[in-house]
């Protein structure tokens, strides 16, 4: 199996509070084609672990050390025009809220062309036989290519999103919370969509949640984080089914479940706290 | 079988939304349409639906915040919506809500006593030195602590200002709680906690729930008895085990088939 993105040693903090460790020593590998999720409450650094990764962590904030090696390029020694040309051509990117990530006075294929202009330098009739068979690609009739977001719902919204990611069919996906902000119902075709898609052309995901449920469906490998570190990661059975680190078994302890036989189990952060 | 705290009987709630050019025209939408639902004394009954379907505007008529079009709302065997004012308003007391976001629905001008012990000043409960001890006891009961009282709601965490929201609504001890989402902006750890804490405080002060959701397995470890709707309508209703198990409605099965967690879609 090729490896397609290595973090390692990744340690981020306040650029004036270097002693503070927002995302401490943090290491995990993402293979060509596979998705890992990285799992936590928030605060835990999953967030600007992505952030890090397409090089957009706030100005506060400062990359104390560590690699991100994608497709075998370091991504940290990249200028900004070269990592301008990274994002939105080899990596793809999709957020949580699809209301506030889309631009309101531009229409949907404008805003799905764009990166296409950009990166691919295509227009006039390319560019909108391209956007078509995108919006298609994600589910949505080409006919609302002139629609705009307050059109659509907020599914409709977040497979817009997809497109645009996706148009300039990078190599890796990165998902920071996609499907929090949608109904249970639109969560699972946008969960089947991306899993399709990413299978059909063989991308990477990285794919950031809080919900252990969306991990067992989507997940090959899983990073749990807590307060800014690693505490354990492997393949979605074993960190799953015999979750080794107490952080783990307690996080999922707290998971209500479909069946509702488990008795749920806050967690004692002191106790914690003299285990790990 | 008891008499159920609350009845409600067809109610009938309709929006008017502007449409059309420059919004002239007008579209009625009917958020409210025929729905009859009871909760039980001591028992919870979870609303679930997706966005759009109904439950929060069920939650808010029960609760008189607005005014219905049709239907009637019966607690402890009287019409709320013939109360006069006076009366609505002592009723109110035995009917609380639990707010959805823990960071907006707390005044941020106000110190957590004051928050958690207005409901005993409006309904003239007690004097000062009683209202304060209650405020003291009721904070330790949701797990926080007397000294809380004087601090204000920014100090606190998302949860535990869910915990906040829960103490102001039950120190007037009420028969009927509404929680609308109260976990759904709140981590999972938080949440376990926070609903660990509801069905413990059910328990000691016999309260009923109306708890609205729409996060599936969640419902099921509070719930009764479940309401399934959808574009204001019920779908489906009835006890959670029959529910789950045996789904009558296309709609209800999608809905349980939505649960995250069943399905390995990576291969």
């Amino acid at each position: 199996m090729s490896e397609l993105l290595r973090i390692a040693g990744l340690t981020i903090t306040p650029a004036a509070m270097p002693e503070r460790l927002l995302v401490n020593n943090v290491s995990f590998a993402l293979d060509v084609g596979k998705t890992t999720c990285i799992v936590g409450e928030s605060g835990s650094g999953k967030s600007l672990t992505a952030l890090a990764v397409m090089g957009l962590l706030p100005t506060a904030l400062k990359r104390q050390s560590g690699s991100i090696s994608f497709q075998g390029s370091e991504l940290t020694v990249c200028s900004p025009a070269q990592m301008r040309d990274v994002r939105g051509k080899r990596i793809g990117m999709i957020f949580q809220e699809p209301m506030t990530s889309l631009n309101p006075v531009l229409n949907i294929g404008y805003q799905i062309g764009e990166s296409l202009a950009v990166h691919l330098g295509l227009s006039g009739k390319a560019l909108k036989t391209r956007v078509a068979a995108l919006l298609e690609q994600v589910g949505i009739p080409s006919e609302r290519v002139s629609s705009y977001p307050d059109e659509l719902s907020g599914g409709q919204r977040q497979r817009v999103m997809i497109a645009m990611s996706i148009a300039c069919e990078p190599s890796m996906l990165i998902a920071d919370e996609p499907t929090t902000a949608l109904d249970v119902t639109v969560q699972a075709q946008i969960l089947a969509l991306l899993s399709e898609l990413k299978q059909r052309m063989n991308m990477g995901m990285l794919f950031i949640t809080h919900d252990f449920g969306v991990v067992a469906d989507i997940a090959d490998d899983v990073v749990v984080m807590f307060r800014g570190e690693v505490v354990e990661s492997g393949t979605v059975a074993d960190v799953l089914g015999n979750p080794q680190h107490p952080y783990t078994r307690a996080l999922l302890d707290c998971v209500p479940d479909a069946d509702g036989k488990k008795t749920l189990k806050p967690i004692d952060y002191a106790w914690l706290k003299e285990v790990a | 079988m008891s008499e159920p705290l609350i009845v409600a009987r067809n109610l009938v709630k309709i929006y008017k939304q502007r449409s059309g050019r420059f919004g002239f025209g007008s579209t009625a939408i009917r958020a409210l349409d025929d729905v009859s639902v009871e909760v039980k004394p001591g028992s919870t009954l979870a609303v679930v639906g997706e966005s759009g379907s109904g439950k929060s505007t069920l939650a808010r008529c029960l609760l008189q915040l607005q005014p219905l079009n049709g239907g009637q709302v019966e607690f402890e065997g009287r019409d709320l919506a013939r109360l006069s004012g006076e009366e609505l308003r002592a009723a109110r007391r035995r009917l609380q809500m639990v707010f959805q976001d823990p960071f907006a629905s707390l005044n941020p001008r106000m110190k957590v006593g004051e928050i958690v012990g207005e409901g005993l000043l409006i309904h003239r409960l007690g004097n000062a030195a009683e209202r304060r001890e209650k405020v003291v006891r009721m904070l330790q009961n949701v797990g926080l602590d007397a000294s809380d009282m004087e601090k204000y709601p920014h100090e606190f965490s998302g949860g535990q200002r869910q915990r906040i929201g829960i103490a102001r609504a039950l120190i007037l001890e009420p028969r009927l709680v509404v929680c609308d989402e109260p976990v759904s902006a709140l981590d999972v750890s938080i949440q376990a906690q926070i609903l660990l804490l509801l069905k413990k405080l059910q328990q000691e002060m016999a309260l009923s729930y109306l708890f609205i959701s729409h996060d599936l397995r969640v419902v099921r470890h509070m719930a009764d008895e479940i309401v399934v709707m959808r574009h204001g309508r019920v779908v489906e209703q009835g006890g959670v085990e029959q529910i789950y198990r045996e789904p009558q409605q296309e709609y209800t099965r999608n809905l349980l088939n939505s649960i995250p967690g069943q399905h390995r879609l990576a291969h």
